[in-house]
């Protein structure tokens, strides 16, 4: 087992106590893939941000279980948490226009990563992040690797970010929101890129984002979170028949060309959702 | 690169007009003054005939578009004029004066980002624990406390009381005229002359204003590195460097201070210019011999030439700084072309 989560919850504090903002998510991930979807705010990507304890400091972490690969990441050290992060677990952001140093060259930017955990000299360093910017379907990668963020486009710098996350062979892969700021042509391109490389590699994916039908298509499982809690987990291809009302919502929100709709529905939501 | 050529022209134009309005500015400052330049020459008493040909002699009876290109001219060729109060060339005068407070400026801007940098950085990893609070406290006792009320409780304590540091000035009597000038600078010059005793007068003689000038200055140079870094290490790219398994010390200098140093860059810019442009107060208090008390001197006995040509010379500074600091972006930035 990659990924062991238990009772997960994350709380912030405010001027009236600490406001819990992920509440009690338990989930398993092995050699599959696992997508969770939830709107703005459930708590899917600090789920995921725990898992690499990559949250603000202020942020407070409880859990019955939280390992990744046997390590308890609630107690680990800092030390070994670099081990983890990077190395064993990759972790892709949203954004390429902000998520990646605008003063750095992309190449100098996946050969450091390369290098921090390989070793070997600088220029081993920069071929083996040519190579890599290959392997993500960079054409040109001698040039691109001299240019900086600022310089290539949207889908290109997400190509850059994966290659990054790849430069250590690392046996998981969280992927959070890696294609909501891409033009929808892009968008199919790079998560196939994903796939294709996770499947490669046999790593481990978890996939978030707020497209379903987008996660249904790539992922094994889904998990549907709401407010902090999971209220829905099922295989992905039997989504058509999930039961709770919230998945429900969801899949009828989507504009079908073969069910056409007079008036797309709107997505109801119940407060006792979110107190079970 | 044709881009970059013209916005370098585009610089390079804008500082020509910069200074051509500065010397504008300069001149005007000269004819407005509430001092007669020709009864400061020859004195209250002189005849009325001799105040007429002198303000001839001067050229102050022409129209003041004339003046101005005359003045322009002699600019041009380095000729400042003369001072009235020294009996000197003014640039013979600022060749004089302008070292010394070179040196005082130069070696407080140092001491003053050597320090200020890594303490705003630590502030801003440590946000709100206790090291961020008593460097707080630390820069605000800077920017609060009279530069002149530190340097004489330095001088009463350091010097009187303790005696660790020698009093006020540049050098001791005993190195007195024995220091050929080379560079007008006493630390560089005393090396030069490969005498090791004058050199540590001479830096002792600066230790006392540079470490008062230096705090002052560190305190400004702390609170905004703390500030960009605070907002630099909010950005996106620092939980990628994270997420990739940098080590806490590389993240923040390797990916979030690359991100600040541009900004930085103008803020030490504006800082030395601010130094340059001569302590006055720590000049009288240390008897330093430097660009802030000739100006304040000339300018009390309404000595106008070098009035000035210092402020044209300040002026430059600002100028030329901001310049350095615009071609240092290019270097820095690679979005700024």
């Amino acid at each position: 087992m990659l990924a062991e989560i238990d009772n997960l919850r994350i709380s912030f504090p405010t001027p009236s106590g600490f406001y819990e903002a992920v509440r009690g998510v338990s989930l398993k991930l092995g050699q599959e893939k696992l997508g969770i979807v939830g709107e703005s705010g459930s708590g899917k990507s600090l789920t995921a941000r725990a898992l690499m304890r990559l949250l603000p400091s202020q942020a407070r972490i409880e859990a019955d279980t939280l390992r990744f690969d046997g390590i308890d990441i609630l107690s680990a050290s800092e030390q070994q948490m670099r081990a983890v992060r990077g190395k064993r677990a990759g972790f892709i952001l949203q954004d390429p226009k902000y998520s990646l140093n605008p003063v750095k060259s992309i190449g100098a930017l996946v050969a450091e990563v390369w290098r921090l955990h390989k070793g070997g000299s600088r220029r081993e360093a920069m071929e083996a992040a040519i190579n890599l910017l290959e392997q993500v379907k960079i054409r040109d990668p001698h040039r691109v690797a001299k240019s900086y963020p600022h310089e290539i486009s949207g889908g290109m710098g997400q190509r850059v970010m994966i290659a990054m996350m790849l430069a250590p062979d690392p046996e998981m892969l969280i992927a959070d929101e890696p294609t909501s700021a891409l033009d929808a042509t892009v968008q199919a391109e790079i998560l196939r890129l994903i796939e294709e490389l996770v499947s490669e590699r046999g790593m481990g994916l978890l996939l978030i984002s707020h497209d379903l039908p987008l996660v249904s298509h790539f992922c094994d499982r889904v998990m549907v979170m709401y407010a902090g809690r999971v209220v829905e987990e099922l295989a992905a291809s039997e989504l058509s028949s999930a039961h709770h009302p919230y998945t429900r919502g969801l899949l009828d929100c989507i504009p079908s060309l073969s069910r056409p709709q007079e008036r797309l529905s709107v997505l109801n939501r119940d407060p006792a959702w979110a107190n079970p | 690169m044709t881009s970059r050529v013209k916005s370098l022209t585009k610089i390079l134009s804008s500082v020509v007009l910069t200074l051509l309005g500065l010397s504008i500015v300069t001149f005007l400052i000269g004819r407005v003054m509430p001092v007669d330049p020709v009864i400061a020459a020859v004195g209250d008493n002189a005849p009325e005939e001799v105040i007429v040909r002198v303000r001839a002699e001067m050229g102050l009876d022409q129209p003041l578009v004339v003046q101005y290109l005359h003045y322009l001219g002699q600019v041009l060729h380095g000729d400042f004029g003369m001072s009235v109060l020294t009996k000197n060339p003014v640039a013979v005068d600022i060749a004089r004066v302008f070292p010394a407070t070179l040196e005082l400026a130069t070696g407080a801007l140092l001491l003053a980002a050597l320090i200020g940098i890594p303490l705003g950085v630590w502030a801003a990893v440590r946000q709100g624990r206790l090291v961020d609070q008593i460097i707080r406290i630390v820069c605000l006792a800077g920017h609060s406390v009279p530069v002149f009320v530190l340097s004489l409780l330095s001088l009463l304590i350091v010097y009187a009381k303790l005696g660790l540091a020698p009093g006020p000035g540049r050098q001791d009597i005993l190195y007195d005229g024995m220091i050929t000038p080379v560079t007008g600078l006493l630390s560089i010059d005393t090396l030069l002359a490969g005498d090791l005793g004058a050199f540590c007068d001479a830096l002792a003689h600066m230790a006392q204003p540079v470490i008062i000038l230096a705090y002052f200055s560190m305190a400004y140079i702390t609170r905004m590195t703390r500030a960009f870094m605070i907002d630099a290490l909010k950005g996106e790219y620092v939980i990628t460097a994270r997420a990739a398994g940098l080590t806490g010390t590389r993240v923040v200098w390797g990916h979030a201070f690359p991100n600040v140093a541009v900004q930085l860059v103008t803020v030490l810019a504006l800082t030395y210019a601010g130094l340059l442009e001569g302590a006055v107060v720590s000049e009288t208090v240390f008897s330093w011999p430097g660009l802030g008390r000739y100006l304040t001197n000339a300018l009390m006995n309404g000595d106008m030439n070098p009035v000035v040509s210092a402020t044209l010379l300040i002026g430059t500074i600002y100028v030329g700084l901001n310049l350095l600091a615009d071609l240092l972006y290019r270097l820095l930035d690679p979005r700024v072309t």
